[in-house]
């Protein structure tokens, strides 16, 4: 089947740019699809803001391209794309009122006064802000200097629009308000959306993609669930949500492997399904607070059910939080392990100096290979 | 209101605005003072008749015109060639702008007197400009350089090149840099975006800088008699004249009174012309 590339299609094929021999992007690579909302979610500095200037055409990357729809635009001057960007700080015009602000693009354009006119005000209509057309951007408050950021990068009609930490400069509040709009705005229009931000909640509520960014390297690139449930590395599961992390050293037996971790005296952690990592290298189990079960423990010697892994512990720590409780339990090897567990589950009577179970579906843990750091650190 | 304000203004001045106080003085004593002295001096040496100099010879409303020119031509000149200047200091790059900054406070180094000497060597009928034509054949007769309005003008732009170019670039430092990507991004050409977002905004350096330029160039005396036409004399010359060749005192005071008010009428219109920034909206 032939792919049918729309206008909306948005493509970057391995850029890398370097300043001063620091490397801002290396390789990264993503394609989106018309329609899509995109967000690229990392640390300041982690190349995020530098891949959304390259797109927009504002930096020229030392190598690689980008392609919107059929068409390479690498070298076309950022005039000329066709892409709207929100900046981080607005970037409104301070010498031009509102109105005037969001009739930049159509003046730029040729497009004639009364079309002008009645395009303005159906964008301030879309951004809902009727009536304050006439106002400076100092005279309008952070929150509606952004609408009107977003209004102008819109009333061209773009088929890509830009974000690059659009909400940074506003309180809780109003950006859940915004985000809920941008939403709107993204699902009426249709428009294809890539979004920078280094907020991970407001990647997950608006995201229909994240791509994870790390040192100028896109580290994974899918949905909320596959990041949280399938994340391709140990920096991506602990950059998405809480996570146990057991590092250690892999004993594979065919199918079922376990993982030995190194410290005395040793834990076990057994994992289901194919094992990719080879025999005797190093390696981690990545286990969710939320998919360990906590049991007081039995007297006697503690057999696991089949298809479940057993650690034992003392709890440390219960943190009660509503809806759930959060245990940090310490494990024999020193280490701690969290689980969260909810009201409907937990055991109320389990407190502090209690010894307890965790348990899990194997199935639930994750295997990765280990940072390569450590790799080369334990070698 | 009046009080409140009273009672704030000493408050602020216990403590640290103490500091302030020996520069008040020293302002209060060698330059306030001496001021109100030739206004008093040019009313009462030997009468206010000194201001009928004017109705008596045309010299001195001459003087005034051709200052006012020689000064406005001086603004123009500094304004085209330090806003490409400052421009390229804004847009270039840390190390550029180091390089650029650091010869345009050249000058600031080196004397007045020794700069504008160096410019009669290099303007005079001998100097260095004409004989290089000259040998090389492009004229046949020494370009007029110097002793008239256009030696002036060199001599004073070139003192007051760096006055511009640092007001100019200190306006530029403080236009967001996204505003022109902005204006591209939205569709503008690089012109474009110039002419409409970094120009109207940059237009508060170019008052500042023109106004400094302009203030200064009003006064000007040395420049003038050294590079200047000895039939055309500006003001401060005449000025000059009055008080320390013919020890008239009383003409000189009335001259000096004259310039000085002529001088706070540009920065008072000056002033109104900035506050449009406001109106313009670009105040923070």
């Amino acid at each position: 089947m032939t792919t049918t590339r729309s206008a909306g299609h948005l493509e970057v094929r391995g850029i890398a740019k370097r300043y001063d021999k620091v490397s801002a992007v290396d390789d990264v690579s993503f394609r989106m699809a018309p329609g899509e909302f995109l967000t690229l979610l990392g640390a300041s500095g982690s190349g995020k803001t530098t891949t959304l200037k390259i797109i927009a055409g504002f930096e020229a990357p030392d190598s690689g391209e980008v392609w919107l729809g059929e068409q390479p635009i690498t070298q076309l001057p950022a005039h000329r794309r066709n892409i709207g960007v929100v900046f981080q700080n607005y970037a409104l015009f301070p010498h031009l009122t509102a109105a005037e602000n969001i009739a930049f693009p159509l003046r730029v354009r040729g497009i004639g006064k009364a079309e002008r006119a009645k395009r303005v005000r159906h964008a301030l209509a879309t951004v809902r802000l009727e009536g304050t057309g006439d106002r400076y951007p100092r005279q309008l408050s952070g929150g509606q200097q952004q609408r009107v950021a977003l209004a102008r990068a819109l009333v061209f009609e773009p088929q890509v629009l830009l974000m690059d930490e659009p909400m940074g400069a506003l309180d809780k509040r109003l950006r859940e308000a915004l985000q809920l709009e941008i939403m709107r705005i993204h699902r009426e229009l249709g428009i294809t959306i890539c979004y920078v931000t280094h907020d991970q909640e407001e990647a997950l509520v608006m995201s229909d993609r994240i791509a994870i960014y790390d040192d100028g390297r896109i580290r994974q690139v899918g949905t909320a669930e596959e990041l949280y449930e399938l994340p391709e590395s140990v920096f991506v599961a602990e950059f998405m949500g809480e996570s146990n992390v057991f590092h250690g050293t892999l004993d594979g037996k065919g199918k079922v492997g376990r993982l030995i971790a190194p410290r005395r005296p040793p834990i076990t952690v057994s994992i289901d399904g194919p094992c990719p990592i080879g025999d005797g290298a190093d390696a981690v189990v990545v286990v969710r607070p939320e998919r360990i079960r906590v049991l007081r423990r039995r007297r006697g010697d503690s057999e696991p059910e089949p298809g479940r892994n057993i650690l034992t512990g003392v709890v440390q720590d219960v943190i009660y939080l509503g809806s759930d409780r959060r245990y940090l339990v310490a494990l024999p090897d020193g280490s701690t392990c969290q689980a969260r567990v909810g009201a409907a589950h937990a055991d109320p009577g389990i407190g502090r100096g209690d010894h307890v179970e965790l348990t899990w579906d194997r199935a639930d843990a994750i295997l990765l290979e280990a940072p390569a750091a450590e790799r080369e650190a334990t070698s | 209101m009046l009080a409140l304000t009273g009672r704030m203004t000493v408050k602020r001045l216990r403590g640290w605005g103490l500091l302030a106080a020996p520069g008040i003085l020293f302002l209060l004593v060698l330059f306030g003072w001496p001021l109100a002295d030739m206004a008093i001096l040019s009313l009462t040496t030997p009468s206010p008749s000194n201001y009928a100099v004017f109705a008596e010879s045309p010299v001195y409303l001459d003087a005034y015109v051709t200052t006012f020119v020689v000064a406005l031509v001086t603004t123009g000149a500094c304004l085209l060639l330090g806003y490409p200047y400052a421009y390229l200091m804004h847009t270039g790059g840390r190390t550029l702008a180091l390089i650029l900054g650091f010869f345009v406070l050249l000058p600031f180094w080196s004397s007045i007197l020794v700069r504008t000497f160096a410019w009669s060597v290099w303007l005079q009928d001998t100097g260095i400009v004409n004989t290089t034509l000259l040998d090389a054949g492009v004229i046949d007769r020494p370009l007029p350089l110097i002793r008239n309005a256009l030696g002036t003008t060199i001599g004073m732009t070139h003192v007051l090149l760096p006055f511009m170019v640092l007001s100019l670039y200190a306006g530029m430092r403080r236009i967001d840099p996204n505003l022109t990507r902005a204006a591209m991004s939205l569709g503008a050409s690089p012109l474009t975006a110039f002419r409409r977002i970094f120009l109207p905004l940059s237009m508060a350096g170019i008052y500042a800088g023109s106004l400094i330029v302009l203030v200064i160039s009003l006064g000007f005396y040395l420049t003038p008699a050294v590079l200047g036409d000895p039939g055309k004399p500006l003001i401060g010359q005449l000025i000059v004249e009055q008080v320390t060749g013919q020890l008239n005192f009383g003409v000189g005071g009335a001259l000096g009174v004259v310039l000085l008010v002529a001088t706070l009428a540009v920065v008072w219109a000056g002033t109104w012309l900035v506050d449009l920034r406001s109106v313009m909206g670009y105040e923070e």
